[in-house]
């Protein structure tokens, strides 16, 4: 990735050469992204699909040329019929696609660590570095029976179908889903992350450009799926702060009651804004425990975690129960629980909500050109993180922990 | 059952009698409600027939109870064939669809619909269409290339066929009595779950893969047995022909990988049914261990489905180019290889899941080194052409035309296989694009180049060359028409499974790639022409010799069609190329010397106990308890019952042996004169 620019100007030339043949109707929007994350996705797009060429490109035309040369009517081309083998070609034919794959896989290697969409940016644009001080906006997105779902817990509010976000600061997603598997994807921004109930799923990008751009779900979720997008406004910073603010000012706040009539399944759901948004309510999604009277799973596991309750556990499972009878917003499954809220730990809830920041990357195995050095400004290390508490790792559902 | 009672609150409750059918299971959308009467005039007209010309009995006795590995193997490729053109019919109902819902326009189908197509045609085209077909080629070719006289349990492979056939039933019927899944075709929970998909589309998909799987890997280990216990004395592994040994390689994955797809689905079938909790959003239940599990079983299906279309190429270019095959040995290992490779990478299906990067990487370096032995075989096979004579017939056509386009899919294959690259790309229409760039461009042209290579060995006459050149220039440009706008597409981040679409720029893409379906389409009615003018004309086209294209293997050394007993005298194997170096060699039939030939004799438990299944299979899509008990009881007596069946074999007289090689030395002379 020494030359990323260069890259993008190919990935740009290679759009336009396809806009020829149709006149403007082709904006290849993966190979000319407006965020930087996106961008060096397009380029290895672009990079692996010249590296196999080189294999491909001969394949192809010796195949056309030995079709052609040696047809039956060509009874001037030598004929060999018994000739089957050659060490020489052999050594030739297994070693130079291993070369290939060599190359390819470094560049697999390097690119998907320095991709991973759970590692924090490095930078924001080619030779941008991200500063230490430099706390990236932090969007937490809920997929819904088919709407999307954003709050913001920097600026105190939520939106549904609208993602604004400001040009040039790191962005990180936390990501879940309420009823079933979406995927999270925005094209113009960074390659997409699955969005699983129960879980919780991470993206860092960044927009390098402002616009208008559309995101949606890449993985089918139901009837409503085709109408499962959201508009994506990446502003200026100030413009954001505007937006920020203007929405403060909307009519809707979104609490507990409102997130559990909002998360119906519903379609073609049009930009809705919430003014300010009930505590911890992401946590409570991914921990499926929205509603009220309904323990929380990472109490549940704490308990289990101490060797369980006994027989008096058997009345807290019953209050597991989340989409199991049906299906999210289409029955009442609150109805026959036993215990309430009131054991549920409030201090086991407040350890998960102070939660670790991201997943600390230790550096120390990936040195190389190109890669910074552990311990540079962009990242923590382990040693000067602080330690999250134990019980909170509980809660964590973070499937790649 | 509490879980049921809850969901189906919605429904009606269900009956003891009928469970959850009712009228309301019947079609009220007039689509299918006009196909319905369709297929029932049809039905009707097609029994009418059978019944008018006395067939039921030929059928029953030839074919319906037959255990010959021949005559199942034709089956095999009927079944295959009729359910390609329902997978067909699916894929331009999408294709009309997606380029009709612009602007605000709904299409033509709706969800409930529109879902149902793409999953059922994902499933029918997978298990139903390109199963039947290899399994179909495998049962027909291997015990004649292996000098063998039928698979080693021949009762096992007509059960097989029936319980694939039996999956195939379940599934139509999905069509008109109550719906298929509308889940994707590998129905993913939580969606596939209860709570998601509460109605009978996702059990008819579950019990329909259950009970085809059940054929599936019995036919895998029958022809694991046969080909290492059955194969001619002298036939060490490896002067295998190179169908036979890519024919092992996917048994060996079929038997490894369906026990994992029928315990996943036995899981999901449990958390459906009785309420327990693997793939469940709570209660501590994990919906990635299904997308886990399902992969390993899914990546090795793709090279159970393309290996044997390999060792297809390798004999075809071999034989048009009159040439050994360059680098047997190396073919071989490259088969080995990936064989055992396929099954280390079925996470490249969902980089997205947020695995780390460690993981990934890992996954995706294997999946790329996977193609290299490919890679090895595609230079083995122009190297087979190369300094040879090649006759441009169909199945050499074929061969050229899957070398082309099969290496772009390998190529857009090993690109999806870089994970930041994936992310980018992964469910989108370039994932499509690349898909049925190697399954059309490398199983289906496969599928084709055999048909025309065997067609003369398994019915005695040639297919006429017109229409299947016809047939050729539709599909190739075709394909390409079809899905290289696809590729576009998704690069332009285009996802899969949309119904409607917003942005009117795509439009014209979708416009050219319905072009390419009708093109298809076209290739299909040539294919279909094809077929009834070869059969019209097969006193013209007619093959004596046993050996059209001058073969190098020993299915050309029996007649067209084989008998029976497809070898009079087991052959012994001196060469690899068994056929070729006895023709070399100028070895005669042997005029007299007959024995008695022991045989299988047919037997209906097969086509019943695989009846009685699907009568099994549709009473537990239905909930109808009484019924699902009932046929299940009947199964397993019926199985029980026909254990003591002793009447399972007889003696074809050494004269009758002698009298029908002595027909075929006749015919021989006369070709040669």
């Amino acid at each position: 990735m020494e030359r990323p620019l260069s890259r993008a100007r190919l990935g740009r030339w290679i759009a336009t050469a396809c806009l020829l043949p149709l006149l403007g109707g082709c904006n290849m929007v993966v190979l000319d992204p407006a965020g930087d994350v996106a961008q060096q996705q397009g380029n290895l797009v672009v990079v692996s699909t010249l590296l196999m060429l080189i294999i491909i490109v001969p394949v192809m035309a010796l195949t056309g040329w030995f079709a052609w040369k040696y047809r039956a009517a060509n009874t001037q081309a030598t004929y060999k019929p018994d000739w089957d083998h050659s060490t020489q070609l052999e050594l030739l034919i297994w070693a130079v696609p291993l070369l290939i794959i060599i190359c390819l896989g470094a560049v697999t290697w390097v690119g998907t660590h320095l991709l991973d969409p759970y590692r924090p940016l490095a930078r924001t644009a080619p030779g941008q570095p991200v500063g230490a001080e430099v706390e990236p906006l932090e969007v937490q997105v809920v997929a819904l029976d088919w709407k999307w779902l954003f709050i913001y817990p920097e600026q105190g509010v939520a939106t549904v179908n609208e993602l604004a976000v400001p040009e040039g600061r790191p962005l990180r997603f936390r990501i879940s889903s309420s009823s079933v598997m979406n995927s999270f994807y925005v094209p113009a921004m960074a390659g997409q992350i699955y969005a699983m109930p129960g879980m919780e799923t991470k993206l860092h990008a960044v927009f390098n450009e402002t616009g208008n751009y559309e995101g949606f779900s890449a993985n089918y979720s139901g009837a409503g799926f085709s109408n499962m997008r959201f508009a994506v406004r990446s502003m200026t910073a100030e413009g954001f702060e505007r937006w920020a603010a203007k929405t403060r000012t909307a009519q809707a706040t979104l609490d507990r009651a409102a997130y559990l009539k909002l998360e119906r399944p519903s379609e073609k759901v049009p930009v809705r804004r919430f003014a300010s948004v009930e505590t911890g309510l992401f946590d409570r999604i991914v921990n499926l425990c929205a509603e009220p009277g309904k323990m929380c799973m990472h109490d549940m596991m704490a308990i289990d975690a101490r060797g369980g309750m006994g027989r008096a556990g058997l009345y807290n499972v019953r209050q597991l129960s989340y989409d199991k009878f049906a299906a999210r917003g289409t029955g009442d499954t609150a109805s026959d629980r036993y215990i309430a809220e009131n054991c549920t730990n409030p201090e086991l809830l407040g350890a998960s909500l102070a939660r670790i920041e991201d997943r600390v990357i230790d550096l120390a195995t990936l040195t190389g050109a190109g890669l910074a050095r552990p311990g540079g400004p962009a990242f923590r290390t382990r040693s000067n993180t602080p330690k999250p508490a134990e019980l909170s790792q509980a809660g964590n559902m973070d499937p790649a922990s | 059952m509490t879980a049921n009672a809850v969901v189906s609150t919605s429904a009606a409750e269900p009956s003891l009698l009928l469970g959850k059918l009712s009228w309301n299971s019947l079609p009220h959308d007039p689509i299918v409600l006009s196909t319905m009467v369709v297929v029932i005039i049809g039905g009707i007209g097609l029994f009418a027939l059978v019944t008018r010309y006395k067939l039921w009995g030929y059928l029953w006795k030839e074919w319906f109870t037959t255990v010959d590995h021949k005559k199942i193997g034709i089956m095999y490729m009927i079944l295959g064939l009729v359910m390609f053109l329902r997978g067909f019919a699916d894929a331009i109902m999408m294709r009309l669809q997606q380029v009709m819902a612009f602007g605000g326009s709904e299409g033509y189908l709706n969800s409930h619909h529109y879902d149902q197509i793409f999953t059922a045609h994902g499933v029918i085209m997978i298990f139903f269409v390109a199963m039947p077909f290899i399994t179909g080629l495998m049962n027909y070719v291997v015990p004649l290339q292996i000098g063998a006289r039928d698979v080693s349990f021949p009762f096992l492979n007509n059960f097989s066929f029936w319980m694939t056939t039996s999956g195939a039933v379940l599934t139509m019927a999905s069509l008109f009595v109550g719906e298929f899944a509308a889940t994707g075709w590998l129905a993913y929970p939580p969606l596939s779950g209860i709570s998601y998909s509460p109605s009978v589309g996702v059990d008819y998909y579950i019990w329909a893969l259950q009970i085809a799987g059940v054929g599936t890997t019995l036919s895998g280990i029958n022809l694991i047995v046969t080909i290492l216990k059955m194969r001619a004395p002298g036939m060490g592994l490896m002067k295998m022909p190179i169908f036979t040994w890519t024919s092992l390689c996917a048994n060996i994955l079929i038997v490894a990988s369906f026990p994992v797809l029928t315990a996943v689905l036995a899981l999901l079938t449990l958390d459906r049914y009785v309420g327990t909790n693997f793939f469940t959003n709570d209660f501590g239940g994990s919906s990635m261990m299904y997308v886990n599990l399902i992969w390993i079983w899914g990546h090795p299906e793709v090279y159970i489905l393309i290996l044997p279309l390999f060792g297809v190429f390798s004999e075809v270019t071999s034989t048009f180019s009159g040439k050994k095959l360059f680098g047997y040995t190396s073919m071989v290992y490259a088969t080995v290889v990936i064989t055992i490779l396929s099954y280390v990478v079925w996470l490249h299906h969902f980089f997205t899941m947020g695995s780390g990067a460690s993981v990934n990487s890992f996954f995706g370096i294997t999946t790329m080194v996977i193609s290299i032995p490919t890679g090895a075989k595609l230079f083995n096979w122009l190297f087979t052409m190369y300094r040879g004579r090649i006759r441009y017939e169909l199945p050499m056509m074929w061969t050229v035309a899957f070398m082309l386009t099969f290496t772009i899919g390998g190529m857009t294959g090993v690109l999806l296989a870089v994970p930041p690259a994936d992310f980018v790309l992964h469910n989108s229409l370039f994932l499509i694009a690349h898909f049925h760039n190697v399954i059309i461009g490398g199983v289906l042209f496969g599928i084709f180049a055999a048909i025309n290579y065997w067609w003369p060995k398994a019915f005695g006459f040639k297919l006429n060359q017109f229409w299947g050149k016809v047939s050729f220039w539709c599909w190739v440009p075709g394909f390409w028409v079809a899905f290289a706008p696809l590729y576009v597409l998704g690069l332009m981040g285009v996802t899969r499974r949309m119904r409607v679409f917003d942005d009117p720029s795509l439009q014209i893409w979708f416009a050219i790639a319905a072009v390419g379906a009708f093109m298809i389409a076209a290739g299909i009615a040539a294919m279909l022409i094809q077929f009834a003018v070869s059969i019209w004309k097969r006193e013209e086209l007619a093959e004596t010799t046993g050996d059209p294209w001058n073969g190098r293997t020993l299915e050309w050394a029996t007649s067209s069609p084989p008998a029976d007993y497809n070898f009079a005298f087991t052959p012994r194997i001196h060469a690899l190329d068994a056929w070729y170096d006895m023709k070399a060699a100028g070895v005669e039939h042997p005029a007299d010397g007959y024995k008695d030939i022991h045989m299988p004799s047919n037997t209906g438990a097969g086509i019943i106990l695989a009846g009685i299944s699907t009568v099994c299979g549709f009473a537990l899509v239905w909930h109808i308890w009484w019924l699902a008990g009932a046929s299940f009881a009947t199964l397993i007596a019926t199985a029980i019952i026909h254990t003591f069946n002793y009447k399972r074999d007889f003696h074809i007289p050494a004269a009758e042996v002698a009298a029908t090689e002595a027909k075929r030395a006749r015919l021989l002379a006369s070709a040669g004169a």
